[in-house]
């Protein structure tokens, strides 16, 4: 295990420039609040003034307070066993992602039944369908999934490259600077900020924090990866560094906009009309692609092989899917656009990568579900070991669904309608949210110097309440997008059309009955989550640990476990 | 000379000799179905290429062999739709609204595209069965506001009522109560001197006070006896049907606050021929003149 010595020198100078920086942007937040006259813009300024001000508190006081000021007996959270590796910041973000899901759950199961019974809106601006929604999205794709990423990164940077995370503050300030950003997003969606572009709605002021933190941590990871004591670098980590530059790449390029005053939320886009409208979903799609498919893979590729202690399947698959998915994921965002004023031949090239996808897509579910040759019999001795495969088996389907709903005559019928709802679903539930809980099932007793999870009969249930739900979802959604795409192209004898859009509405209130129940089974399956890893911290444990597999245990505790040869 | 590499000792493959964190790779071939798939995907799509409009130069972009381009297919398939229903379509351009409702053929076929018209741009207020709600009318029933002849149906559609048009239909029952134009305990005998003229249960001795300030104030529009008058829209109060509630308190707060519904101005937004297809299909939903 590499010791890394820093000079004092280097610690000082690091506390300097960290607090520096935190008045810099105390600064700037009192600025910003007494110049500007939009009120969401000061409320804002107020904020970041005072996230700013308990930042620079935080590393002054720890860096030149007593000693009683340095946080090592002051939270479970900061606690770090080894010295070896930054274990702290994984474990806030492990809290952050647990908390961050079940919000975003919620609020997404709110908007199901307000879908299903509209007076559920209460008729107030901050709790109509079209403010939360962003909301929802926000929770789910960028706080949940993103706070995800960013903690499994840091965890699995460090244990494959064998070096320490780089930089002394800087892992924590891409934490709290990624919260602030959440944060500052969340609360403009609220009070009716939003530039109006699906998954990049934070206005100007926003995107340019959201790039600062962004950069730090690719910085943070690019860093690791410099210091690593491996020859190599594993598979996972191409994944997650593939994510962070093209989700850095995609992100500037989709918001370049300018504001009408630097003290007001309101901005312009610099693209208008169908530019606009392509590169939206040149960043809409990659999104999809390079956010919730290559990251999420990433952590695929560490906590499956880990938690079953198998060889990944196939090195030259990994490599031939990667470099082909990164290739040609980035062509397919026109797919979004079929049928509109998109020129014939950009549709057709959105809808022809979209096709050559499917194999590489598909790469990483056989990579994934291969890996459990030999030890197929944890699926049913280990609920983990299930939740992840599941996902696999969620992400073989939806990048096989994906690809199909691509083509332009399917498309014809599925676009604009719930299909795609359930599509998303069937990804974001599934794939995303599943190989998440298996992850977080895997490192909350890892971080915590635990034996073993609270208990694995919790993780059954979450599991089967999470799969059934998303199957509700997903067929019901299917159901509705049918029926509303049939509806839609429905003519009678005479060439008149069939349905109003108003009957069409009308037939989709069952399936959106069915879809929120679906939802609140798999709301009920992330409490079940929160209690499990919430007691596993406590370090409670509720009798089954003997059912539970040697590797659910941290790893200093493994041994003492297993009788000595 | 490479050194040879670790087997796995379950699968017996050998593995590509690295580690991290105990992770190992086997060193396995591509499974070979899956880059046949792949190499179909990209032989498929390389002919997709060749026979539809794909790759863009500077000025211009490959047409495709098949001279395919979606803006022409939309073209032609507007065309093919107008021409299918071109017969019946001009032939109500040119008739008259009587002479449609008397072609059964011409019927049929407006009363197909009236009910889809209807659904679409008119069932948001006045319902799905053109029942009407509050402050918007029963279209199914005899009681018209502003006529129910065949022509009036069309007119109304066409200039609508307090809408944009310069000739839209404008009166509207005055504010008595908010501009002070009656007292409180006037416009309470008035309401009941209204509730009396459709026999509903009401203060007799109120009512009496009420029938000068009737004649006064409301008679004008709605009439001397309260049957209402089509040329100003004034509604009948004499019958049962109420557009905006026929309690005591809705009559009392029609009083105060006066009335004026909104039916937007279709002319112009809707081509002629929807509109005839609109007036002879509300005509036939059963209370037509």
């Amino acid at each position: 295990m590499p010791v890394i010595n820093r000079s004092e020198e280097a610690v000082a100078a690091s506390d300097g420039f960290a607090a520096l920086g935190g008045l810099a942007a105390l600064a700037l937040g009192a600025v910003m609040a007494v110049q500007t006259a939009d009120p969401v813009m000061r409320f804002h300024a107020i904020l970041f003034l005072v996230a700013a001000a308990l930042a620079t508190g935080t590393i002054v006081l720890h860096a030149f307070g007593p000693d009683w000021a340095a946080p090592a007996s002051v939270s479970l959270v900061l606690q770090t066993p080894s010295g070896v590796y930054s274990d702290g910041v994984i474990r806030a973000g492990l809290i952050a992602t647990v908390f961050w899901g079940v919000a975003g759950f919620l609020i997404g199961d709110i908007l199901a039944w307000q879908l299903a019974y509209p007076a559920l809106n209460l008729d107030l601006p901050w709790t109509n369908f079209g403010r939360l929604r962003p909301v929802h999205t926000s929770a789910v794709v960028f706080a949940f999934g993103g706070n995800a990423l960013i903690m499994t990164s840091f965890y699995v940077v460090q244990r494959t490259c064998r070096a320490r995370l780089a930089g002394n503050w800087a892992p924590w300030f891409v934490f709290w600077g990624y919260q602030l950003f959440l944060v500052m997003a969340a609360t403009g969606y609220l009070l009716g900020v939003t530039q109006g572009k699906e998954y990049a709605e934070p206005e100007w002021y926003v995107d340019i924090w959201l790039t600062i933190v962004w950069v730090v941590y690719l910085l943070v990871f690019l860093g690791t990866i410099w210091r690593r004591q491996e020859p190599h670098i594993y598979v996972a980590n191409w994944f997650y560094l593939a994510f962070i530059v093209t989700v850095a790449m995609l992100h500037i390029v989709n918001n370049i906009a300018v504001p009408i005053q630097w003290t007001s939320t309101k901005s312009y886009q610099i693209y208008s009309g169908v530019q606009d409208a392509m590169t939206q979903w040149w960043y809409g799609h990659n999104a999809v692609g390079f956010f919730l498919t290559a990251g999420f893979l990433a952590m695929m590729y560490y906590f499956i092989p880990k938690r079953v202690e198998r060889p990944v399947y196939s090195y030259r698959l990994s490599i031939v899917h990667f470099w082909s998915l990164i290739f040609l994921y980035i062509w397919a965002g026109p797919h979004h656009l079929h049928y509109t004023a998109l020129p014939d031949w950009a549709q057709t090239l959105g809808m022809t990568f979209s096709i050559m996808l499917w194999m590489p897509s598909w790469g990483g579910m056989i990579n994934g579900l291969m890996t459990l040759s030999g030890a197929w019999d944890k699926l049913r001795t280990d609920p983990v070991v299930r939740l992840m495969v599941v996902s696999v088996a969620f992400y073989g389907m939806s990048t096989f669904e994906g690809p199909v709903m691509s083509i332009k005559a399917v498309n014809s019928l599925s676009h604009y309608t719930d299909w795609t709802i359930g599509h998303v679903h069937s990804g974001a539930l599934g794939w995303v949210g599943m190989v998440s809980f298996g992850a977080i099932y895997c490192l909350t007793p890892w971080l915590w110097h635990r034996r073993g999870l609270y208990s694995m009969w919790l993780v059954e249930w979450h599991f089967w309440l999470a799969t059934i739900g998303i199957l509700l979802y997903i067929t019901s959604m299917w159901v509705a997008g049918i029926t509303q795409g049939l509806m839609w192209r429905a003519y009678d004898a005479l060439g008149f059309l069939q349905y109003s859009f108003a009957e069409t509405v009308d037939a989709m209130h069952w399936p959106y009955v069915i879809r929120a129940v679906g939802g609140l089974l798999f709301l009920l399956g992330g409490l079940i989550m929160v209690y499990n890893v919430w007691r596993t911290i406590l370090g409670h444990q509720c009798g089954d640990l003997a059912e539970q597999p040697r590797v659910a245990a941290a790893p200093e505790l493994r041994g003492a476990l297993v009788p000595a040869e | 000379m490479s050194t040879p590499k670790p087997i796995d000792k379950i699968s017996g493959v050998e593995t590509t000799g690295h580690e991290w964190d105990g992770i190992t790779e086997l060193n396995k071939p591509l499974p070979q179905w899956w880059l046949w798939v792949l190499y179909a995907c990209i032989v498929w799509a390389i002919g997709y290429w060749i026979v539809y409009p794909a790759w863009p130069g500077i000025h211009c972009y490959t047409r495709g062999l098949w001279g395919y381009s979606q803006r022409q297919t939309v073209n032609d398939s507007i065309v093919a739709a107008h021409a299918a229903q071109g017969k019946f379509y001009d032939a109500v351009a040119k008739s008259d609204l009587a002479t449609i409702q008397k072609t059964p053929d011409l019927l049929t076929f407006t009363n197909a595209g009236g009910r889809i018209a209807f659904a679409t741009n008119c069932a948001s207020c006045h319902g799905r069965g053109a029942q009407g709600g509050i402050g918007y009318p029963n279209l199914s029933d005899d009681d018209w506001l502003w006529g129910g002849k065949l022509d009036d149906i069309a007119k109304t559609l066409t200039i609508g009522i307090r809408g944009p048009n310069p000739d839209t239909r404008t009166s509207q029952m005055p504010r008595f109560g908010l501009d002070k134009l009656l007292e409180p305990t006037q416009i309470n005998a008035a309401a009941e001197y209204v509730l009396s003229l459709s026999n509903s249960s009401h203060d007799a001795e109120a009512a009496g006070r009420g029938k000068q300030l009737f004649a006064d104030n409301c008679a004008a529009c709605h009439g001397s006896d309260g049957k209402g008058k089509q040329d100003v829209g004034s509604p009948n109060l004499t019958d049962a049907i109420w557009l905006y509630g026929g309690r005591k308190e809705d009559i009392v707060r029609s009083i105060e606050t006066g009335r004026g519904g909104v039916m937007p101005t279709w002319g112009g937004r809707l081509d002629p021929v929807t509109i005839k297809m609109l007036a002879v299909y509300v005509h036939s939903l059963g209370g037509g003149q």
